[in-house]
């Protein structure tokens, strides 16, 4: 069946309802859609799995087969209805299962406590306590997900339907008011007005250049000629980050809508999304979305009706994080070496295949449609003076609650990191926070309290980035990680100019050599000299903002890099030829068990005697250190 | 529109048989256009033959009119694409930095050391290949290691062994 008007989608809209009425939605001031019971003969009960690639890496399909043949078993299936849907976001205590309407949220659920939620829970209406989360600080458990620290902070409107929908049900997304911003922009208002629109509410490329997107589409729509290109940039590259991936897998449509009105605005009736190769899950859910879309004649000609013809085709990366710049992911698709070109011409002006193309990043397409049905003021009454609405962080490294979580700009990094992440893991001590990824910087304790925008994160030394946030605690050595996000840019580097290609190399080497032990003053002068090198004399993006991460902890810990030069020690003893373990005898009791574990016998001492660890044959393996069970051994 | 050249002679080598040559062949030859495809053409290829050796890059360097330097320059570009074959089990290590500060470096030496290669390589018998891989987004489990399809997450050194014994154990 094809929806020709606006008043079709409405009426099949209100049709789908009947099979997401169950379900709550997370606190979006936008929602306005009520929950009911159910009558006799309807489905009373939904049971949500998550299958975002997290919980399916835990084995929630599994899961998911074994609820399905349960409840078979039981003759429950014509009353109870299993859903999966795409990320929940809350990827520490996956798999994750939520019964609605009884708004109970389980944790951690493995496939065979299958048994026990349906004869249990559904059959038996008690709830399963040990599968309750476990809040860490008071060690409460809590039941609903609205209370749930993690969540109660949050505002979803990119992730809105992420844990909601099945994203590969088109109906289930329509009964969410899907499709209906497209609708009402074809039928009530003008190219322009549209652009008005988002350029009203201030929705700036979530991407990480914080480019304003009303700005973007005007600017491809001014451009001349008559074909033009939509491509969504799915091509997340910053490691650490996983916000896009988990929108196109659990919201799929949402970005097909959005790209279908920017080529309404912009003028292109064809829209590609480029999307990494190493995401097979999204693939999948974006090919099945797109058939679906089809079908319904919600992509290819005459879209509700009216004379704007739009389709979307997938183009495949193949593994190169320079290709998130938008010139070298042109070159891309045209199949070509992804390598950057000098801007100007920019995409708008002459992108692919020589035509104007606007390229914008997944969460910022994922904010439009919202934008469209709620009005530009809702939009940007939400975050600070300068940046809009939300913005997703994906949370990661040594803290509590690893996963995807959305807040509106504006939120402070220690809300982030304490209340929702809920502090660092095993009781240390946070170190320093990584935004940005390779192109970022580390912010530090003093900072933490910095309210999160484009401004304020550049302000610092960091910028905002596509969203990776990545929690060092007191063991991590910010030397290391320096070394670490360089030899990623110089894997990543495409070649094309010599600062990038030759200096991001020269930097790595003396990291090294600085982690080995053999770095001199002169050393940190030349590092330093060659980020500014390379910092003005790079020709994009990637290069420019390479030597971020080494300039920022230089910055914050200049004595960390001065203690590796000039004491050739490394404070937390991540750089083994400058970390010198040691036996404090104070604590020993001489049960041998370092010495027994030590695999080139340098730990000698009687039993019960304190032992001697000999450094000149020490390898640093730190197996003496796992094997103490007094804490006796010192790590550096 | 462009389309591809057929007058291509089809190799014929021991390991590269003749009929991958023409399940890639037809691929191609179904396409609307060859215009920008090669990139697409190679990620077929290479879930044909499971890696880009010399012989088929010409050959899509043939079919598309192109030099072989271009094929190969788009090749090395990108890292998804192998010229070399992968082992039975390729053992991915995540080197996202989420799993980078929970210990990756550590598990990936460990791994080395038992099979006793280092990553981007395969071992003598060709049942392991190991590599390093960005970020599969999996940040919540770090770190991870997988294996084939298989997600392995929250790995500790001490878990190597187990893991991969159970692949050899499997074929024994």
């Amino acid at each position: 069946m094809q929806i020709k008007s606006l008043e079709e989608l409405i009426k099949i809209k209100e049709k789908s309802y009947k099979s997401v009425y169950l379900r709550q939605h997370h606190n979006n001031d936008s929602d306005e859609i009520e929950t009911r019971n159910a009558t006799e003969d309807e489905i009373s009960k939904n049971i949500i799995v998550c299958g975002g690639t997290g919980c399916l890496a835990t084995d929630s399909a599994k899961l998911i087969k074994n609820l399905e043949l349960i409840l078979k078993a039981r003759g429950y299936d014509h009353k109870v209805k299993v859903i999966r849907t795409g990320c929940f976001g809350f990827c520490e205590q996956g798999p994750i299962v939520k019964i609605d309407p009884d708004n109970i949220f389980y944790v951690k659920v493995h496939p065979q406590d299958a048994k026990e939620i349906i004869d249990e829970h559904i059959i038996k209406g008690k709830k399963i306590e040990r599968l309750l989360y476990i809040e860490p600080v008071e060690g409460k458990k809590i039941e609903q997900h609205d209370d749930m620290p993690f969540y109660k902070k949050q505002m979803r409107i990119a992730l809105r339907n992420c844990g909601l929908i099945n994203p590969e049900d088109i109906y289930e997304y329509i009964a969410f008011k899907g499709y209906e911003a497209l609708g009402r922009s074809l039928t009530t208002m003008s190219p322009e007005e549209v652009i008005e629109v988002i350029t009203k509410s201030g929705l700036r490329g979530r991407g990480g250049g914080g480019f304003p997107t009303g700005l973007k589409w005007q600017y491809t729509r001014a451009s001349e000629g008559t074909t033009k290109y939509i491509i969504c940039n799915g091509d997340e590259g910053d490691p650490g980050a996983f916000m896009d991936r988990s929108i196109l897998e659990g919201d799929p449509h949402t970005i097909l809508e959005s790209m279908a009105i920017a080529g309404y605005a912009i003028g292109a009736q064809r829209g590609f999304v480029y999307i990494r190769a190493e995401y097979p899950l999204a693939i999948e859910r974006l090919n099945i979305a797109i058939k679906q879309a089809r079908e319904v004649g919600l992509l290819g000609k005459n879209l509700f009706g009216t004379d704007f013809h739009f389709d979307i085709e997938l183009k495949y990366g193949a593994g190169a994080f320079v290709c998130g710049e938008e010139t070298a992911l042109i070159h891309s698709m045209e199949g070509k070496r992804g390598e950057p070109h000098y801007k100007p011409p920019y995409p708008a002006q002459k992108g692919y295949r020589g035509k104007a193309t606007c390229v914008n990043n997944v969460e910022t397409f994922a904010n439009i449609t919202s934008i469209i049905l709620n009005g530009h003021e809702w939009f940007s009454s939400i975050g600070t003076e300068k940046s809009k609405g939300t913005k997703v962080f994906a949370l990661a490294g040594k803290i509590n609650n690893v996963g995807l979580v959305e807040v509106p700009m504006g939120t402070t990094l220690r809300e982030i990191i304490y209340e929702i992440g809920g502090g660092i893991q095993n009781h240390a001590k946070f170190k320093a926070v990584q935004t940005g990824g390779p192109s970022g910087g580390v912010i530090t304790e003093k900072n933490l309290d910095t309210p999160i925008d484009y401004e304020s994160l550049s302000a610092i030394g960091s910028m905002m980035g596509s969203g990776g946030m990545i929690v060092m605690d007191e063991h991590n050595c910010m030397v290391n990680i320096s070394k670490f996000y360089l030899e990623f840019i110089t894997d990543e580097s495409c070649g094309r100019c010599t600062p990038c290609r030759v200096g991001t190399k020269r930097m790595y080497e003396l990291l090294n050599k600085i982690s080995s032990g053999e770095g001199t003053l002169e050393d940190l002068d030349a590092l330093k000299q060659l980020c500014h090198m390379i910092k003005g004399s790079s020709l994009c993006g990637l290069g420019q903002t390479a030597p971020n991460p080494v300039l920022s902890t230089m910055h914050y810990f200049w004595d960390e890099y001065l203690s590796h030069v000039k004491d050739k020690y490394c404070p937390t003893g991540e750089c083994k030829n400058l970390s010198k373990y040691s036996i404090n005898p104070d604590k020993c009791v001489g049960c041998t068990a370092c010495a027994r574990v030590c695999p080139v016998d340098c730990i000698s001492g009687e039993p019960k005697k304190t032992f001697i660890i000999d450094e000149s044959i020490c390898i640093k393996c730190g197996a003496c250190f796992d094997a103490c069970k007094f804490n006796a051994v010192i790590k550096p | 529109m462009p389309k591809a050249n057929f007058q291509v002679e089809i190799p014929n080598t021991e390991n590269l048989p003749k009929e991958k040559f023409n399940e890639l062949k037809q691929y191609i030859d179904g396409l609307k256009s060859t215009e920008g495809a090669l990139i697409q053409i190679l990620h077929q290829a290479q879930e044909i033959f499971g890696y880009l050796p010399k012989e088929v890059q010409l050959f899509v360097a043939r079919a598309l009119g192109m030099p072989g330097s271009e094929v190969c320059g788009v090749v090395s570009f990108y890292s998804y694409f192998t010229t070399e074959p992968v082992g039975k089990h390729v053992i991915s290590v995540c080197m996202g930095t989420a799993c980078f500060v929970r210990g990756a470096d550590k598990i990936v030496d460990r791994i080395a050391k038992k099979i006793g290669i280092g990553p981007e390589e395969t071992t003598k018998d060709g049942f392991f290949t190991l590599k390093n891989i960005r970020c599969i987004g999996a940040c919540g489990l770090a770190p991870v290691v997988m294996v084939d399809d298989k997600v392995y997450g929250r790995v500790k050194e001490e878990d190597i062994d187990d893991i991969l014994d159970s692949y050899r154990k499997e074929e024994a």
